[in-house]
């Protein structure tokens, strides 16, 4: 076990390294200057202008410096939780920026993804072993894990909110409302959560079902179920040995999953205008926003790490190997 | 397994058998439905994308060409945008882009993971720690993040580049996947022989292991297929689509700019949308279809 998670958090470190040196040669090797590109974005019109402006942010990505020197600096600022200042939101530092829409973002995604990991396995071992159920479910799930987020985002939002007028379509909350705890508040952020969480929730659905139905087949059709139900015990008991074997892969695609299930989160942020880090992406983007931007992928590769770790917790919790020491070695 | 870039790792059954390509397979691939509404959808739609917009006078699907919002009719079938373009002009030069950056996304992404599955499967010991480092970690960083930020740098935008960049994020679950098939493989005494007599790595990897699970390699590549298409609709439609041209994606993000859902213009949002699910759907269902021709443990009566 101690081998198992050593191997764990050697590859957790090595992809933080890697993310944060991706993060800090972006802007230095990648063709076109980001520097020239806000400067001119200023329209600045007076040349002396402009060149305070081209040292100042060259003074801010410290571009002035030798190479070595901005990779360990750009390291140490981050190791003290510097992550630059947002030019989207002037005076700000990025930080906060992210810290502001963090809640929103989590808020959404936690509830998206472990509820529909527990529904679609729930519904996925259910339409293993009733006929009927299965051709409903195995088409629905298939319709449902090839469509974009965005677009049944979209759906949701013409159909439950435009047409029904049921939810708010944009916003985490009224803009007459002062967000705070109080119950009025909690409400309004409440009803303004449906229809985001409803789209993630949907689309991740459809693959853990399938992907629980077809292990638990493969599970009910191997050796020890045929000697078992040989051996005459109950069906109910065979059926529990299969759903605990079938549930170790579903675990580890949650983890395979997350990086996938961020993006979804971003552009369902965005149909909705949710207040989240999807949000702030899109307007960092639009308005160049380098450190914002570079922030929150950090954010996004930290969250995904973290989120990733806890996932091997509990496949220790679930799988008795890796307890022994016997398996998980090798992935 | 939801959607974006790894629809069901394990979708196409680890214990696989080995097929023969040919004649068998044949009989049972006309015989599946699956396969069969799954593979017709598909070559409609890229009938639609290539022979769609041959057929209309007016090369530049952007130009605004119509009354302004309209709904679907004679004249326009699918209805026309805020700005009068049409949508439907829109719909097959988009299917024409969507089916680009699948196939470039997707065969970049193929080779990659090959390259470092069977290198790692095959050698082992060193190499494949090396390698499944390198897998998991590209495994762990969010693609699209990383698309996102070099997107955002680059300016440059062509489908064609979109499509490489999605293609060098999207192999990891495929490395591992083909790692573990060519690991069962290479104990196998076809390849101890071909070992003896001589041969090296590649060509033992290309003769002898390669072709053994090139059915498996085919339904891989499917999915590949299938998560570009959706990775590269959900960049379009953060606004780091194609600046030229118009794709399905992009359609999908100007109607949500310009409120065609507070407006009520379905037609606008939904044919896209539709689009992509029809082509990633078809796929996943042909290619579970696939699999049961390839592995006669799946085949029902």
């Amino acid at each position: 076990m101690r081998r198992y998670f050593a191997r764990k958090l050697l590859v957790y470190a090595l992809t933080f390294v890697v993310a944060v040196t991706v993060n800090w040669m972006i802007p230095r090797f990648m063709p076109g200057d980001p520097v020239s590109a806000m400067v001119a974005r200023a329209r600045v019109s007076q040349p002396e202008a402009a060149e305070a402006m081209r040292s100042y942010y060259n003074n801010l990505f410290g571009f002035d410096e030798p190479l070595w020197q901005q990779y360990l600096h750009f390291w140490g600022a981050l190791l003290q939780g510097d992550f630059g200042i947002s030019i989207f939101v002037f005076p700000t530092p990025v930080g906060d920026v992210l810290l502001d829409a963090l809640p929103y973002t989590l808020g959404l995604m936690i509830p998206a993804v472990l509820l529909s990991w527990f529904v679609g396995n729930w519904i996925g071992a259910l339409s293993a072993r009733r006929k009927v159920l299965d051709n409903t479910v195995l088409p629905a799930g298939y319709l449902l894990t090839a469509m974009p987020y965005m677009w049944i985002a979209v759906i949701l939002a013409w159909a439950l909110g435009a047409k029904a007028g049921w939810f708010p379509i944009s916003g985490g909350y009224s803009l007459d409302i002062q967000p705070g705890w109080s119950a009025a508040f909690v409400l309004d952020a409440l009803h303004h959560w449906v229809l985001p969480f409803l789209s993630l929730f949907l689309v991740a659905l459809g693959g853990w079902a399938i992907g629980m139905r077809n292990m638990i087949i493969y599970e009910l059709e191997s050796d020890y179920a045929s000697y078992l139900s040989a051996l005459g015990a109950p069906q109910r008991l065979i059926r529990r040995y299969a759903f605990r074997n079938a549930v170790l892969p579903q675990v580890t695609g949650l983890a395979l999953q997350l990086g996938v299930l961020v993006a979804g989160a971003l552009v369902t942020e965005i149909v909705f205008a949710y207040p989240g880090l999807g949000s702030l992406i899109l307007a960092a983007i639009q308005n160049q926003d380098f450190f914002l931007l570079q922030g929150a992928f950090l954010f996004i590769v930290i969250g995904v790490l973290i989120a990733n770790f806890l996932i091997d917790i509990v496949y220790v919790v679930v799988d008795p190997r890796t307890r022994t020491g016997m398996a998980g070695g090798t992935s | 397994m939801s959607t974006l870039p790894d629809p069901a790792p394990e979708a196409p059954s680890a214990e696989t058998p080995v097929a023969k390509p040919g004649r068998e397979s044949l009989h049972y691939a006309v015989r599946n439905p699956k396969l069969i509404i799954g593979a017709s959808l598909v070559a409609i739609l890229l009938a639609a994308g290539v022979v769609g917009p041959m057929l209309l006078d007016n090369g530049n699907p952007n130009e605004y060409v119509g009354p302004q919002a309209s709904a679907p009719d004679g004249t326009y079938w699918l209805g026309t945008t805020t700005f009068g373009q049409d949508v439907y002009a829109q719909f097959v030069h988009g299917l024409r882009a969507t089916f680009l950056v699948g196939v470039v996304g997707g065969a970049i992404a193929a080779v990659i993971a090959m390259l470092v599955g069977f290198l790692a499967g095959y050698r082992g010991g060193v190499t494949d720690e090396i390698l499944n480092m390198l897998t998991n970690v590209v495994l762990v960083i969010p693609a699209l993040a990383v698309l996102l930020i070099i997107n955002a740098y680059m300016g440059v935008r062509s489908v064609a580049v979109q499509g490489l960049f999605i293609g060098l994020t999207s192999w990891p679950w495929a490395a591992r996947a083909i790692r573990a098939q060519t690991f069962s493989l290479r104990t196998r005494e076809f390849v101890d022989l071909a070992r003896l007599s001589g041969s090296g790595t590649w060509r033992i990897v290309f003769r002898e292991i390669a072709p053994n699970m090139s059915s498996y390699l085919f339904m891989m590549f499917i999915l590949l297929f299938g998560g570009s298409i959706l990775i590269a609709s959900s960049l379009d439609f953060i606004g780091l689509g194609p600046t030229e041209g118009v794709s399905l994606g992009l359609m999908l993000q100007s109607a949500q700019q310009w409120s065609a859902l507070q407006l009520g213009m379905w037609w606008w949002f939904v044919p896209p949308g539709a689009g992509i699910t029809a082509i990633v759907g078809a796929l996943y269902v042909a290619n579970v279809g696939l699999d049961e021709v390839f592995n006669p443990k799946l085949r029902e009566s």
